[in-house]
């Protein structure tokens, strides 16, 4: 009886979850315009949303501005957790405090924060900007991953290499290095999700005439729905899904293996 | 610790970043209060951090607080059951279905949004299909309520992920040790259970208070244009008014609440910390 | 001390198809120090959670006091637990950990009071009332955990593993620590340990598992001097096991030689198994010896000097306090009350049960 009530109230969740991004997916398919009624299959609006150019821009923004995010914050965020086992307790806490800063604070105001830095800056809003913005806020989530590793890493290993005879950098890649690499790959994931998924700080940070994925969505559900828009949902929950089936098959297959 | 020749070589490994959240993270944030205490003359005053006690401001803020809070409970009411669900099940395939119920948090936060928008829409899914079983139809979009869903849909992973995370950590032992103790099973979820979930619900309730009281697009998507939160007020400020004075006022009067969480939870932390 | 308290009768349990533990019967008797003992995965640990109400066996039932407990749930139950990593209630003080069990049953707070004064003297950490349990070492927060569950007055107290998690001198110290305990106390103690040594030292009588089943229980002696079978042999202290012929009553043939034995019964010219002692295998001049063979190997132990010697295709294991380099020519001689003559196992299940040795 407690086992079927459990069951009862996961599925309840689930559907609240998933049923309405279902409905989505159906809708993309749906060849009339109105979302009450079924004028039959087409895939006309994926069509469309192919061809048209301001999707593509934007998804070529959102995807370049992510992966360079990625990039910078991760090199950023890696070399200075393991910097920070070097410093003292005291700089360590203060640059923790400010660190955890942007994560603490709304996204709203660390964007207008960003906002009032590059207007006073003379900076021009666009792509620069909002590349800025985000490298700002994926540091916290790379330091955030990465320096649970770096407090349990084993010095004795690295001390072990060097006594064998191998130099301070060769030693660092083969012992530290490896021990922190999970961190750094979780670290890396979670920045690119958040940049992918942001939209208040690029909002506030992205001036005119430049759009991602999130602010192009913003203006045209402000305008009204169109079907293109369902379109992208679809293939965006797709994309999603196929991504986290592979991170999650991956490990499962190599403990297999052994 | 022998990685580093000196303090220095690390101090030097470290500088990059400090010079960036010193440019990126410290000086906006002293901008936004620079521009919070001045007027457009570059005057001391109080006047824009006030402007949140005129009515229209005061109501927006009001409300904000209120649908924030009832989105916070809600997520929290149909979390905890979840958590204590999958963190029972203790199955090797358990991080699979934990993912199920996080991952819409990878998809479009504007995209899950839109989705209540059309099931909601006078005309929308939810009508249509109700009409279909000849059942009155609803009509909560553009209502505080649709605002709630919205926010409930979007932040409800934040609240199941560390909730489920605080219970899955406790000890089977620790729980059968209250029950050999003589603990029946609401005494031992009241005692040991709740208690130590806390900290898990506290960050819970941290990562969904805070988005939900200062979002602009939920509001503006689902609120239609007659429900103004604090969050569309300041937007407005800022991209439509053009006063960063007054805006940055109110987004101190913003911070104000967030410092106010961080000390509850800080004075939490303190308190398990003294009695160690 | 012969009344039993509790019984176990025919107990099964098994996991996702997996059989735990097969058909097992046991007598634990009033105010005893019972301790189960055998490898990982034997189902010591198990047996204990069933006596303690945290599993539901297959089959069988558990009688206490003459009662039949086996579906009443753990709270209900006048017997407390002592859990492997002390499962102490992070969030609470000291104080409150141990007020725990007589809180729930509504005690006065003199008398608590009163209780958690006695618990922390009687475990010899008086003064840690308001400390946290993460502030304190490995060994206090044992401690702790056996005042948590003694306050309640249990009739039994089930200890598993408790010292599995100390260092070698620590442990040490609480078996005798917990010995006192026992002994002030006047309870029944059930304690799980895969360390030989650890039951040796402490209980009155040892059941000894493996593989879901009980192999041997007795008191220590029987079971060090008297081993019924080659896993209890091997499992307890070291032992030569060598596959022997019962020539008659008294005379055993080991690796082609003849010793006098005093064990009788076995049949004449059967397969046995003997168990010898390290201590037990002395070393004389070669013809002094009922069988010769060289010194090959040797180790300082401290106490005594552990050396392997080759003899008859055999290679022995000897503790001595006299030293034999390695090379030297060396007999051996056994005092028949030494040779202990184990029937060779006859059934597949008991097969089994050696093979795994």
């Amino acid at each position: 009886m407690k086992k079927v009530l459990t069951r009862i109230y996961l599925i309840i969740i689930l559907i609240f979850m998933y049923a309405p991004i279902f409905t989505l997916i159906v809708l993309s398919f749906n060849s009339s315009k109105s979302r009450a009624r079924w004028g039959g299959f087409t895939l006309g609006w994926y069509i469309n949303l192919l061809s048209d150019e301001a999707v593509a821009s934007a998804l070529i923004n959102t995807l370049t501005i992510a992966v360079l995010a990625t990039i910078f914050s991760t090199i950023i965020g890696t070399f200075t957790c393991i910097a920070m086992i070097g410093l003292s307790p005291k700089l360590r806490s203060v640059i923790m405090g400010i660190t955890n800063i942007p994560m603490i604070n709304a996204d709203i105001v660390t964007g207008i924060s960003l906002m009032l830095l590059f207007r006073f800056l003379h900076l021009s809003s666009g792509f620069s900007t909002i590349l800025l913005a985000h490298i700002t806020f994926n540091i916290p989530f790379v330091m955030l991953s990465v320096m649970p590793r770096v407090k349990n890493l084993n010095f004795y290993v690295y001390e072990a290499a060097l006594d064998l005879g191998a130099n301070p950098a060769y030693a660092f890649t083969k012992t530290i290095l490896p021990d922190i690499i999970p961190g750094i790959v979780s670290g890396a994931l979670m920045a690119f999700t958040m940049s992918l998924d942001d939209f208040i700080i690029t909002y506030f940070t992205k001036g005119s005439g430049f759009e991602t994925l999130s602010t192009l969505i913003y203006n045209e559900v402000k305008r009204g729905i169109q079907p293109e828009i369902y379109a992208l949902s679809a293939i965006i929950f797709v994309v999603v899904l196929a991504l986290l089936l592979i991170v999650y098959r991956a490990p499962q297959a190599k403990s297999k293996e052994k | 610790m022998k990685l580093f020749k000196s303090k220095r070589q690390a101090g030097l490994i470290a500088s990059p970043y400090m010079a960036w959240a010193f440019i990126f993270i410290v000086v906006p944030l002293c901008m936004v209060i620079y521009y919070g205490f001045t007027d457009s003359a570059g005057r001391f005053t109080f006047d824009n951090v006030a402007t949140i006690m005129k009515p229209g401001y005061f109501k927006a803020l009001v409300r904000s607080i209120e649908l924030a809070l009832i989105s916070t409970l809600v997520c929290f009411i149909l979390s905890y059951p979840l958590g204590m669900i999958l963190a029972g099940m203790k199955l090797k395939k358990n991080a699979y279905i934990v993912t199920l119920f996080i991952l819409p948090m990878w998809m479009n936060f504007l995209l899950r949004t839109l989705t209540w928008m059309t099931l909601l829409e006078g005309k929308g899914v939810i009508n249509t299909v109700l009409e279909f079983f000849h059942l009155p139809t609803i009509s909560i979009i553009n209502t505080p309520s649709a605002i709630v869903l919205g926010m409930v849909y979007n932040f409800l992973p934040f609240m199941i992920l560390p909730i489920y995370n605080a219970l899955n950590r406790i000890d089977e032992n620790v729980i059968n040790a209250a029950r050999d103790l003589g603990a029946n099973t609401l005494q031992t979820f009241l005692r040991i259970i709740l208690p130590l979930s806390l900290p898990g619900i506290l960050s819970g309730i941290t990562m969904v208070f805070i988005p939900a009281l200062t979002t602009f697009a939920i509001s503006t998507m689902l609120g239609g244009s007659k429900i103004l939160l604090i969050g569309n007020i300041i937007e407005q400020e800022f991209t439509q008014l053009y006063d960063w004075h007054l805006g940055s006022g109110l987004s101190i009067v913003l911070m104000i609440f967030i410092l106010i969480n961080m000390i509850v939870e800080a004075i939490y932390d303190s308190e398990g910390g003294m009695r160690r | 001390m012969s009344k039993d308290l509790i019984t176990l009768e025919h107990i099964s349990k098994s996991y996702d198809g997996q059989l735990i533990l097969d058909d097992l019967s046991l007598s634990i008797y009033e105010n005893s120090f019972v301790t189960l003992l055998g490898p990982s995965g034997c189902g010591k640990t198990t047996t204990l959670r069933i006596i303690g109400g945290f599993e539901k066996p297959d089959q069988g039932r558990v009688v206490f006091d003459n009662q039949d407990i086996t579906n009443l749930a753990p709270n209900k139950r006048q017997l407390n637990t002592v859990f492997q990593k002390y499962a102490l209630f992070t969030h609470m003080t000291i104080a409150e950990n141990i007020a725990f069990g007589l809180k729930i049953k509504n005690k006065p707070d003199s008398y608590i009071r009163d209780k958690i004064r006695y618990a922390l003297k009687l475990v010899n950490l008086e003064g840690f009332e308001n400390r946290m349990p993460d502030s304190l070492s490995g060994g206090q927060q044992q401690r702790i955990a056996i005042a948590r569950a003694i306050v309640n007055e249990p009739k039994v107290l089930l200890l598993d593993e408790p010292l599995g998690a100390l260092d070698l001198k620590m442990r040490q110290d609480m078996q005798y620590e917990l010995k006192r305990l026992k002994e002030e106390l006047g309870i029944t103690f059930i304690y799980v340990t895969h360390d030989q040594e650890e039951a040796l030292t402490m209980s009155d009588h040892i059941v000894v598992m493996n593989q879901g089943y009980i192999q041997q229980e007795g008191s220590p002696e029987k079971i060090y001097n008297e081993p019924e079978n080659a896993f209890v042999a091997d499992f307890i202290g070291d032992s030569n096991i060598i596959r022997a012929t019962m020539i008659r009553d008294e005379l055993v043939e080991i690796l082609g030689a003849k010793f006098a034995c005093v064990d009788k019964g076995f049949g004449e010219n059967k397969p046995v198994d003997v168990v010898i002692r390290p201590e037990d295998v002395e070393l004389v001049s070669p013809d002094e010896g009922t069988i010769s063979g060289v010194v090959t190997g040797l180790t300082f132990k401290g106490v005594h000097y552990e050396m392997d010697v080759e003899a008859n295709g055999y290679e022995w294991l000897v503790h001595s306090t006299r030293l034999s380099e390695v090379g030297t020519h060396v007999g051996i001689k056994v005092y028949p009350f030494n040779i202990q003559i184990m029937n060779v196992p006859a059934s597949e299940d008991e097969e089994a049960i050696s093979e795994t040795v």
